[in-house]
C-alpha cells in the first residue's frame, strides 16, 4: 500500500503533506506518493531534517488507498487530519 | 466580577512578553518542540489534530460581556468564527497560528483572562456552581472561595509540577450542579450543627481510565481553613502520588490505594502543623474578595408570577421555553435564563462569533453584563428581569439560542472527540447530532424528562460519560469506531458511575440503541421517576434485553 508524510507545520500547525520536490503542501493530492522502502526512509531522513530546522512537528509515514486517483489515508483518525473534521467539512482549507 | 489587582495584571501582560520571546525562539530554532512543548503547555497552547488549540481559563465560569465580546473578536480574526466552551467551564479555540499566539494572549490579558494553568500538572481551573451567587437553594456565593483558591494556587512553586494535573469544584448549594464528587477535590457548602456554614471535603473523585466518586475526607471545615487544608491535601499528593505511571498518578489511586482513613490520618499529621499558621484566611481578606462578587444593584421588584401565565398561557413555544430554560433567582423579580447551546444538529458547546457578540449584548441589555459558562456547555444570563423575559425569548429565538431542552435528553454533553483531539480513539460530535436528529419532537423530550447524555471519544472521559443517566464511549477496534453505551451514572448530590450495558455499537446503532433505552424506561417507569430514578430501581436487565435482545442474556 502506498504511503505519504504527514504532518504539522511549526509556524501555524497546520496539517501538511511531503511534496515530490522535498517541500510541504496543505492538500494531500500535493504530496509524493511512496511506493518503496528506500523512497520511505530517504523520504523520512528528510522529514526529520526538517522537523530540526523547525519547519514541521513529529512527521510520521501513513498508508494512504488510492480512489478514483486520489490519495486517501486509511486510518480515520489521519484521514480527519487530511480533510478535517468531518462535523465541519466546510473549514477545511484543502 | 473579580477585577485583577496591580500585580496580577502586571504579572500577566509579563507573561505574554515572556511568551512572546519563546515563541520567536522556537519560530527561529533556538527551541527544540521537546524543550518548548512544556512552555506553551503552561499558556494553554496545545497541538491538536489539525492546529494549534489555545485553552482559555474562565474561572467559575463566570464571564463579562467585554470578556465575551473579546472571544468573539479573536474568533473572528484569529480562528474560523467559532470557539468551544467545555465541561470544565473553559473556552477552546481549534484553529491557532503559533505565531500569532502572543498577540492573542495580549488581546486576552486586556480583559483579565489567560491560560496560565489551563493545562499541565498544576491546579487547573477552579469551576463552579453556575448559577453561583444567584440560585435561590445557595448557602453562600462559593465563587469567593474559588477566587482565594485560584489566587493560592496561582504559579504556587510547591504545586506546579504535581504527579498529575488536580481538579477542584465548588458548590454553595445542596443541589450539586458543579459535578464535585468527580473532581480531585470537591467542595460542598453546607451548615454544621451549630448552623455555621463550612465545607464539606471529598477528595479523590475523577473519571478517565479509572473512575471513582470521591470521598469525603472532611464532613466540616471552617471556611478560614480552606487554604492550609487543601494545601495539605496537595502536599500528600505531591509527596505520594505516582510519578512513573501516568494512568496511575492522579490523587484518585493513590486515595484508593492507601483508603481514605489513611489519606485522612497523613493529612491531618501535615495540617496539624499549618492551620493556624500563615494561611488562615482573615475575615478581611475574604470580606474584600466578597466585594467583587457582591449582588449587583437589584430594582426592589415583585414575581410576575401573572404576568408571565397569562403570556405563557397564550404562547406555548414560550411557555415551553420558561419551563425548561428558566430557572427561579433569590431575588423576587428576577430569573436565572439558560441558553442552550445544543440546538438539533449542532455541535454541543460550539458558538459562533456573531453568536457570541449577540450572548454578550443581550447580557448588556437584559442581565446587568454577566454571562455565566455551565459544564454542561450552556451559557447563562443570571440576572434577567422577569417582566423583560418575553422580549428576551423573542431575541433568543431569532439567533437560534432559544433550544427549551434545557437538562432533556438533547442537552447533550460531547468532547470534541476524534474530530479535533489528538487523544480521541472515536468521533463523538457525530453521534450527538445522530442522537438529537432522533429526538427533536419537543413534546416527547418533555416527555421523556430530566435525562442526560454524556459523550467521550476515548477513555479520558473528558466528555464526563460515567456520569451521564446514559453514557457512551467511542473506542476503536481494529481502526473501527465503536460506542460502549453506560447507564445509571450521575454527577449530582447523589453521584454515581454508569454500569456497562454491553458490547460496543457501530455509529449506526446507537440512535436505535437510546430509542429503545427510552421506550423501556417509558414502559416501565412509575410516576415522577426520572430515568435514573427507574434505573434505580429495576437495574440494568431490562435495558440490556431491550438492546440486545433477550438471547444475550442467555450468552
Amino acid at each position: 500500500m502506498p504511503q505519504m508524510i504527514i504532518a504539522n507545520r511549526l509556524r501555524d500547525g497546520a496539517i501538511v503533506f511531503l511534496a515530490q520536490n522535498e517541500g510541504w503542501e496543505q492538500a494531500i493530492a500535493a504530496g509524493t506518493l511512496i511506493d518503496s522502502e528506500a523512497d520511505a526512509t530517504r523520504l523520512m531522513a528528510v522529514a526529520k531534517r526538517h522537523e530540526v530546522e523547525c519547519q514541521v512537528i513529529d512527521p510520521q509515514l501513513i498508508e494512504v488507498e488510492l480512489k478514483d486517483g486520489q490519495p486517501r489515508p486509511t486510518a480515520i483518525r489521519e484521514a480527519i487530519r487530511a480533510f478535517g473534521p468531518t462535523v465541519r467539512t466546510d473549514l477545511t482549507e484543502v | 466580577m473579580y477585577r485583577y489587582d496591580e500585580f496580577d495584571a502586571r504579572f500577566v501582560n509579563e507573561r505574554v512578553a515572556q511568551f512572546r520571546r519563546q515563541v520567536k525562539r522556537r519560530l527561529a530554532g533556538e527551541l527544540t518542540e521537546d524543550q518548548f512543548r512544556p512552555l506553551r503547555l503552561m499558556n494553554g497552547l496545545y497541538l491538536q489534530l489539525h492546529a494549534y488549540m489555545l485553552r482559555i481559563n474562565v474561572p467559575y465560569g463566570t464571564l463579562s460581556s467585554k470578556q465575551m465580546r473579546k472571544f468573539a473578536y479573536l474568533a473572528r480574526n484569529y480562528d474560523k468564527n467559532f470557539g468551544h466552551f467545555t465541561t470544565r467551564q473553559n473556552l477552546q479555540f481549534n484553529w491557532i497560528k503559533l505565531e500569532q499566539v502572543p498577540d492573542i494572549l495580549q488581546h486576552l490579558a486586556d480583559v483579565e483572562v489567560t491560560g496560565i494553568q489551563s493545562s499541565g500538572n498544576c491546579v487547573r481551573n477552579i469551576t463552579a456552581d453556575q448559577y453561583a451567587g444567584r440560585a435561590k437553594d445557595e448557602l453562600e456565593d462559593p465563587r469567593v472561595y474559588c477566587e482565594l483558591l485560584r489566587q493560592y494556587s496561582f504559579l504556587h512553586p510547591e504545586f506546579s509540577y504535581l504527579p498529575r494535573k488536580f481538579k477542584i469544584a465548588v458548590t454553595g448549594s445542596p443541589n450539586d450542579r458543579a459535578a464535585v464528587a468527580v473532581h480531585d477535590i470537591g467542595l460542598r457548602m453546607h451548615k454544621n450543627e451549630q448552623g455555621r456554614v463550612g465545607f464539606e471535603v471529598l477528595v479523590g473523585g475523577g473519571l478517565g481510565r479509572t473512575p471513582y466518586i470521591g470521598q469525603t475526607i472532611r464532613k466540616w471545615l471552617a471556611p478560614e481553613h480552606l487554604l492550609s487544608y487543601v494545601e495539605s491535601i496537595l502536599r500528600i499528593y505531591n509527596m505520594q502520588g505516582r510519578r512513573d505511571n501516568i494512568h496511575k498518578a492522579r490523587i484518585k489511586i493513590i486515595v484508593n490505594q492507601m483508603g481514605i482513613d489513611k489519606y485522612r490520618e497523613l493529612v491531618d499529621e501535615d495540617w496539624e502543623f499549618t492551620k493556624n499558621g500563615v494561611l488562615k484566611v482573615p475575615d478581611d481578606e475574604v470580606a474584600r474578595i466578597n466585594t467583587y462578587f457582591a449582588p449587583p444593584q437589584y430594582e426592589s421588584l415583585a414575581d410576575q408570577t401573572e404576568m408571565l401565565a397569562k403570556i405563557r398561557s397564550g404562547d406555548r413555544a414560550f411557555d415551553r421555553w420558561v419551563r425548561g430554560n428558566v430557572i427561579e433567582h433569590k431575588v423576587p423579580g428576577y430569573a436565572i435564563v439558560n441558553i442552550s447551546l445544543k440546538a438539533p444538529g449542532k455541535v454541543p458547546g460550539d458558538i459562533t462569533a456573531d453568536k457570541m457578540d449577540a450572548v454578550a449584548d443581550l447580557a448588556d441589555r437584559h442581565s446587568m453584563g454577566e454571562i455565566r459558562v455551565t459544564h454542561r456547555q450552556n451559557l447563562v444570563l443570571v440576572d434577567v428581569k422577569q417582566s423583560e423575559l418575553y422580549e428576551l425569548w423573542h431575541k433568543l429565538v431569532a439567533l437560534e439560542l432559544a433550544t427549551p431542552n434545557l437538562g432533556l435528553l438533547t442537552d447533550i454533553i460531547c468532547c470534541p472527540g476524534l474530530d479535533f483531539c489528538a487523544l480521541a480513539n472515536a468521533r463523538s460530535i457525530p453521534i450527538a447530532q445522530d442522537i438529537s436528529h432522533a429526538f427533536t419532537d419537543l413534546d416527547e423530550l418533555q416527555k421523556i424528562g430530566q435525562f442526560t447524555i454524556n459523550i467521550s471519544g476515548c477513555m479520558n472521559a473528558c466528555g464526563h460519560h460515567h456520569v451521564g443517566h446514559i453514557g457512551i464511549l467511542g473506542v476503536d477496534k481494529r481502526g473501527e469506531e465503536f460506542f460502549q453505551l453506560t447507564l445509571g451514572g450521575s454527577s449530582d448530590q447523589n453521584a454515581s458511575l454508569g454500569d456497562r450495558l454491553g458490547p460496543g455499537l457501530p455509529q449506526a446503532d446507537v440512535p436505535a440503541a437510546i430509542r429503545k433505552i427510552v421506550d423501556t424506561y417509558l414502559v416501565i417507569r412509575q410516576p415522577n421517576e426520572r430515568f435514573l430514578d427507574t434505573y434505580r430501581r429495576v437495574g440494568i436487565e431490562p435495558f440490556k434485553t431491550a438492546v440486545y435482545g433477550a438471547e444475550s442474556q442467555a450468552a
